[in-house]
């Protein structure tokens, strides 16, 4: 079973080629139906092939399937332990519905053969992303699943803005690729090999903690960029652009959680720097605050989500910096249930008002769309953290260790706080605004229920939502850690794994958290209850002082467009027009005038020149060669 | 042997120069099958040699050798190792390409496809020759037809681009001279006979300081050639002013010559110069990769845009050579061959559009993956592979040579990495300029998409792109032996220890030593 585990990527990335060739012609449903099948059959052969994690008896094994860059310590090979497992079976689990669920969404779109072809591409990539067993082989999927990111983004080309969304998020992720790069010539360089067992088992015997810490913090600008963290956290809003199951697979559930994977996955190296460790951790809770203070003054019904997703993304760097390795794993899942649901639910939202996406014109939608309301309250209490739904047992299982490590991490748990108020706050907004109180749809529009094909995966994913927390309760009996036992053999050799702290603690805090979450949906109850359309923008009825500058995101975007990316090209423009134009090829000019005027003296060889160039060569060649032989012989 | 394929290489094409231009007036239709039909009888001998090359062999293969001037040590001698091989392919594999692509040309059609046979001919036996003078002949013999490729078939400003191109690369041309014929007047000191036959060559006993002489003769006419900054302003000229075949060779094969000769010589013939200057010239690459890549952003011309992009790529593998490690100096060789599909395909694609649309200016076009989805694919493609996408050629290259150099200059290999993130930056502007947002100019709504023929060109170039990104092996096996050879030369030479070789990597390696 585990041999042949390669099927896994196998079955998408044949879908996408097939697709890409006859996807077109095959068109609705077909498209869609063969692209959702390949992935649920990798979902299908991932479970078979965990199995025996499940019982516990399953061994980590590597599958060699080729070698690509030997030379490199980088080959096709694949790498199965638990932590790919719940990985893979994330990607592809909720990569599936999304799947089916998009084959009611695109409908009609002209170029539905292709968004199946991009769809089957991204998981492929992705799955080769948490397959790999190299940081080479890694790197690939981390850079396909950007590709595909690129083109999801984009899908609607002909919108400038979604064009240049898509470039954006590529180019954002190149910057923390160089650092990534860099992070990889820094293992070759001290592990003599990219192959994970060399590097990862151990590594104290090769590198010092200061190379571990260049190495983790560079690895670490790969990561930001790809989970969209501060600093490079700004491409994500706008990939929003994308069509919304893009938004809830590879912008929510799977892709941008990346870079968590890739932290766990690199543990012991990131154990043997607590600076590194600690970086990751402050840069998590600083992006989930503010990430959530956005998220509470956007109007756009999938923007809400995207900066949320920032956010969460955040609780999980705060997790796996904390050493809790599980636990962020443990997010990474059940927030790929509940943000692919509310992502998913809000696509039915939009679908049913006719493309609109501002929540001023929303409201009411409940009665209309009975499903999609129901399911996206268990997202709403999963991402609030009301027990016993997942975000609850996951997020505070975060901030619980986060409180246990002490210190200055004590700190960062009040950030943590802090967010799941202010989560609870955004999130009831955004419930209150599309589905509760009265409706301010425009004028001709009728919403409807979405057809099956896209409920029924949002009641897939809101099962998951509500119950998959289960799986790892701090509670002995039927209830045990079921989770944290199926993924601990990843991390048999990482020391410092930080876990809840015992006693009455955990209790405490839950009660806090909850407390937290409870206050700040009570809040937004009482400020939007009756919310008109002019009051949409967030706690005034005008966007005034810190409001704007919050709305704005800060101006992160105008900051760096006028920062670097002007000046850029003005420095750009200055060497391509000024200096390479006139100093470098101004002094070939001038050398050049000076020949011709010499030139000018030697007339005849101006007339004919090749010809005359090559007599000259000729000349000089039988010239050299004589003197050469006079010389050889004498 | 029983037959000479390597000789077959070089003058199968020159003859078939000499056959098409004998085709009778009255059948132009003639020209371009027989043309396509030899170039790829070349190109299937290209395909023998490197099925049969033998692996274990990190030598010379193929070997001809024939006495031309004996007193003067003048040799016809030929031969294939692992360094030249893939070069010596991709020129066989790029101009059946050509010309297919050239099939609109109508001006003097047989002089066009005669003109670029010979230049077929006269690139293989550069990479082929191990005579100096042989060598030499054939360096020089090629400016010839891409002189008359540039000026008789090129745009508007086709002269003076000649001319620039003409001038620059004779320049660099009279300095190698001098050095090749003062390597042979060493060898008359040291071996009492004068001799240009490279393996003997190798032998010789020159002092350090003479080295440097030398190298530096040697190192400006491939530095020309490559081109390295600052001696690159011919490049663009050219590139924009060449048809579109012209270009793809250009930028396919012709800037190899430069890369190659500083591996094949620069660093075999003066090991203790290269060991010493490679700091300064690795510095000069990343300088290039850099610089090419900023100036490559705001051109407004598109083949001037890709050919500041190899400005920066081909800084890639000079900063490869130089590393003086396996891993940079393979990456630097598969590069070459990389770049040569990369950046040909990317030629080729904007020689399509400029066919039908008769310009190069970005800003003219604006929402054309609308009318041209398929050609937006394949320009999509291509991008990707030249800003070195890991799964396709590009990035097995870089790969190689951005962890292959950090052993020997990190910080310059640091730089480097940014050329990956500034190669996003220009290639990913310019697609978005050129193919989204709304159509909306008439011109552009009136293109039509590509057809069966040009499919057909770019079919083989893709399915290259991706076989060497997925599976390098057998390149890299072939190439590797002989950079192997290289090194230990130079280990043995000079006392200089590479700091990163094949063997001291582990790809298995669950069990490791401390």
């Amino acid at each position: 079973m585990v041999d042949y585990i390669w099927i896994i990527i196998a079955l998408p990335l044949t879908g996408a080629v097939f697709l890409h060739f006859f996807g077109t012609r095959m068109g609705e449903p077909a498209a869609g139906a063969v692209a959702s099948a390949t992935i649920g059959l990798s979902f299908l052969y991932a479970l078979a092939a965990a199995a025996d994690f499940f019982t516990g008896s399953g061994e980590a094994e590597a599958v060699h399937l080729f070698d690509w860059i030997p030379a490199l310590g980088a080959n096709a090979q694949l790498l199965w332990d638990p932590l790919s497992a719940v990985m893979t079976l994330t990607v592809t689990g909720v990569g599936t519905l999304i799947h089916v669920y998009s084959i009611g969404y695109m409908h009609g779109d002209p170029r539905y053969g292709r968004f199946f072809t991009n769809l089957n591409f991204f998981a492929a990539s992705m799955l080769i992303l948490v397959l790999a067993d190299n940081f080479g082989l890694l790197f690939v999927g981390w850079e396909l699943v950007g590709l595909s990111s690129y083109m999801l983004i984009s899908f609607w080309f002909t919108r400038p803005s979604a064009a240049a969304a898509g470039k954006k998020a590529f180019i954002v992720n190149r910057v923390g690729d160089v650092g990534f790069l860099v992070g990889l010539m820094l293992i070759l360089a001290n592990f003599n090999t990219l192959t994970y067992g060399a590097v990862l088992e151990n590594p104290a015997r090769f590198v010092t903690a200061g190379t571990a810490t260049a190495i983790t913090l560079l690895l670490l600008l790969g990561a930001v960029g790809k989970s969209a963290q501060i600093p490079l956290f700004f491409w994500l809003p706008d990939a929003m652009e994308g069509p919304t199951p893009v938004s809830a697979l590879i912008h929510a559930a799977t892709m941008v959680t990346a870079g968590v994977y890739m932290v766990a996955r690199t543990a012991s190296l990131f154990e043997l720097s607590s600076f590194s460790a600690g970086t990751v951790a402050t840069i998590g809770a600083f992006t989930a605050l503010f990430a959530a203070t956005i998220a509470l003054t956007q109007r756009d019904i999938k923007r809400v989500l995207a900066y949320s997703t920032i956010s969460q993304l955040g609780y999980m760097f705060l997790a796996v910096g904390s050493g809790a390795y599980i636990a962020g794993i443990f997010h990474l899942v059940t927030h790929a249930f509940f943000k692919a649901l509310l992502f998913l639910g809000s696509g039915s939202v939009i679908h049913a008002l006719n493309d609109e996406q501002d929540m001023a014109k929303m409201g009411g939608l409940r009665k209309v769309m009975p499903v999609t309301h129901a399911t996206m309250v268990v997202g709403w209490l999963a991402i609030i953290g009301i027990p016993p739904l997942a975000g609850f047992w996951s997020k505070d299982e975060i901030l619980a260790i986060a409180f246990g490590e002490g210190g200055w991490f004590t700190f960062l748990w009040v950030i943590g706080l802090i967010t799941a108020l202010l989560t609870a706050v955004y999130m009831t907004r955004w419930m209150y605004l599309t589905f509760w109180g009265e409706s301010r749809w425009e004028d001709g529009v009728e919403p409807h229920e979405s057809p099956p094909i896209m409920t029924v995966p949002l009641i897939g994913l809101a099962v998951g939502g509500a119950f998959f927390g289960l799986l790892n309760t701090p509670f002995r009996g039927p209830l045990r850690p079921a989770f944290e036992h199926f993924l601990e053999p990843s991390f048999e050799g990482v020391i410092a794994m930080a876990h809840i702290p015992s006693g009455a603690t955990p209790w405490n805090l839950a009660t806090i958290s909850v407390v937290a979450a409870a206050l700040g949906a009570l809040f937004a109850y009482r400020r939007y209850r009756g919310a008109r359309a002019y009051e949409i923008p967030p706690f005034a009825s005008k966007r005034t002082g810190v409001w704007r500058w919050v709305g704005a995101g800060y101006y992160v975007d105008d900051i760096i467009g006028n920062l670097l990316v002007l000046p850029g090209k003005l420095v750009a423009a200055w060497t391509a027009f000024v200096f390479d134009n006139e100093v470098i090829d101004g002094s070939v000019r001038a050398v050049g005038g000076g020949v011709r005027r010499i030139g000018g003296w030697l007339r005849p060889l101006q007339t004919g020149f090749v010809r005359s160039y090559a007599a000259v060569t000729f000349a000089g060649v039988v010239g050299l060669l004589v003197w050469f032989v006079a010389r050889g012989v004498g | 042997m029983d037959f000479n394929v390597l000789s077959l290489l070089i003058w199968l094409p020159v003859a078939g120069a000499a056959i098409v231009i004998g085709l009778p007036r009255r059948r132009p239709e003639l020209v371009v099958p027989v043309a396509f039909a030899l170039s790829i009888l070349t190109l299937g001998l290209a395909g023998f040699v490197v099925v049969d090359f033998d692996l274990s062999n990190p030598g010379f293969q193929f070997v001809e050798k024939t006495a031309i001037w004996s007193d003067l040590g003048i040799d016809y001698n030929l031969g294939v190792d692992g360094i030249s091989l893939f070069l010596v392919a991709l020129t066989s594999f790029l101009f059946p390409i050509a010309i297919v692509a050239s099939v609109n040309i109508t001006d003097r059609r047989k002089e066009f496809m005669a003109t670029l046979l010979l230049l077929e001919g006269a690139l293989i036996g550069v990479f082929l020759s191990l005579d100096l003078i042989l060598f030499f002949v054939f360096f020089e013999v090629l400016l010839v037809p891409m002189y008359f490729l540039i000026g008789l078939w090129g745009g508007e400003r086709r002269l003076e681009a000649a001319l620039k191109f003409f001038l620059y690369t004779a320049l660099g041309s009279a300095f190698l001279l001098v050095g090749i014929i003062f390597l042979s007047a060493q060898a008359n000191d040291q071996f009492g006979s004068p001799t240009f036959n490279y393996l003997e060559l190798l032998n010789l006993d020159i002092s350090t300081t003479t080295q440097y002489w030398l190298f530096a003769a040697f190192g400006i006419a491939f530095a020309i050639k490559v081109p390295l900054f600052p001696f690159h302003t011919w490049l663009p000229d050219a590139h924009t002013e060449a048809p579109t075949a012209g270009s793809v060779i250009l930028a396919g094969v012709l800037l190899k010559m430069g890369t190659y000769g500083f591996l094949r010589f620069n660093l075999n013939l003066f090991p203790h110069a290269a060991v010493e200057l490679a700091g300064f010239l690795a510095a000069l690459a990343v300088v290039g990769i850099i610089y090419g890549a900023v100036v490559a952003i705001v051109q407004p011309d598109i083949k001037r845009l890709v050919a500041y992009s190899s400005v920066s790529h081909l800084g890639f593998v000079i900063l490869g050579i130089f590393a003086l490690t396996s891993q940079g100096v393979s990456g630097g060789v598969i590069q070459m061959v990389n770049h040569g599909l990369t950046t040909g395909a990317l030629f080729l694609l904007v020689g399509m559009i400029y066919e039908r649309r008769h310009t190069r200016e970005i800003s003219a076009y604006g929402g054309i993956q609308k009318v041209m989805p398929l050609f937006a694919g394949f320009f999509l493609f291509t991008v990707f592979a030249s800003a070195g996408l890991p799964g396709l050629n590009g990035f097995v290259g870089e790969f190689l040579i951005l962890l292959g150099s950090y052993a020997r200059h990190p910080i310059l290999a640091i730089i480097a990495a940014v050329g990956v993130l500034l190669a996003a930056v220009y290639l990913l502007w310019a697609y978005e300029r050129v193919f989204t947002g709304e159509l909306d100019s008439d011109e552009n709504r009136a293109l039509t998409d590509i057809g069966v023929r040009e499919i057909g060109i770019l079919v083989p170039i893709v399915a290259l792109i991706i076989f060497l990104g997925v599976y390098p092996k057998p390149v890299l096996d072939r190439i590797e032996p002989a950079v192997e050879r290289v090194l230990d030369r130079i280990e043995d030479r000079t006392g200089f220890d590479s700091p990163l070789r094949i063997s001291d990597v582990t790809t298995d390696g669950v069990e490791v030593t401390p």
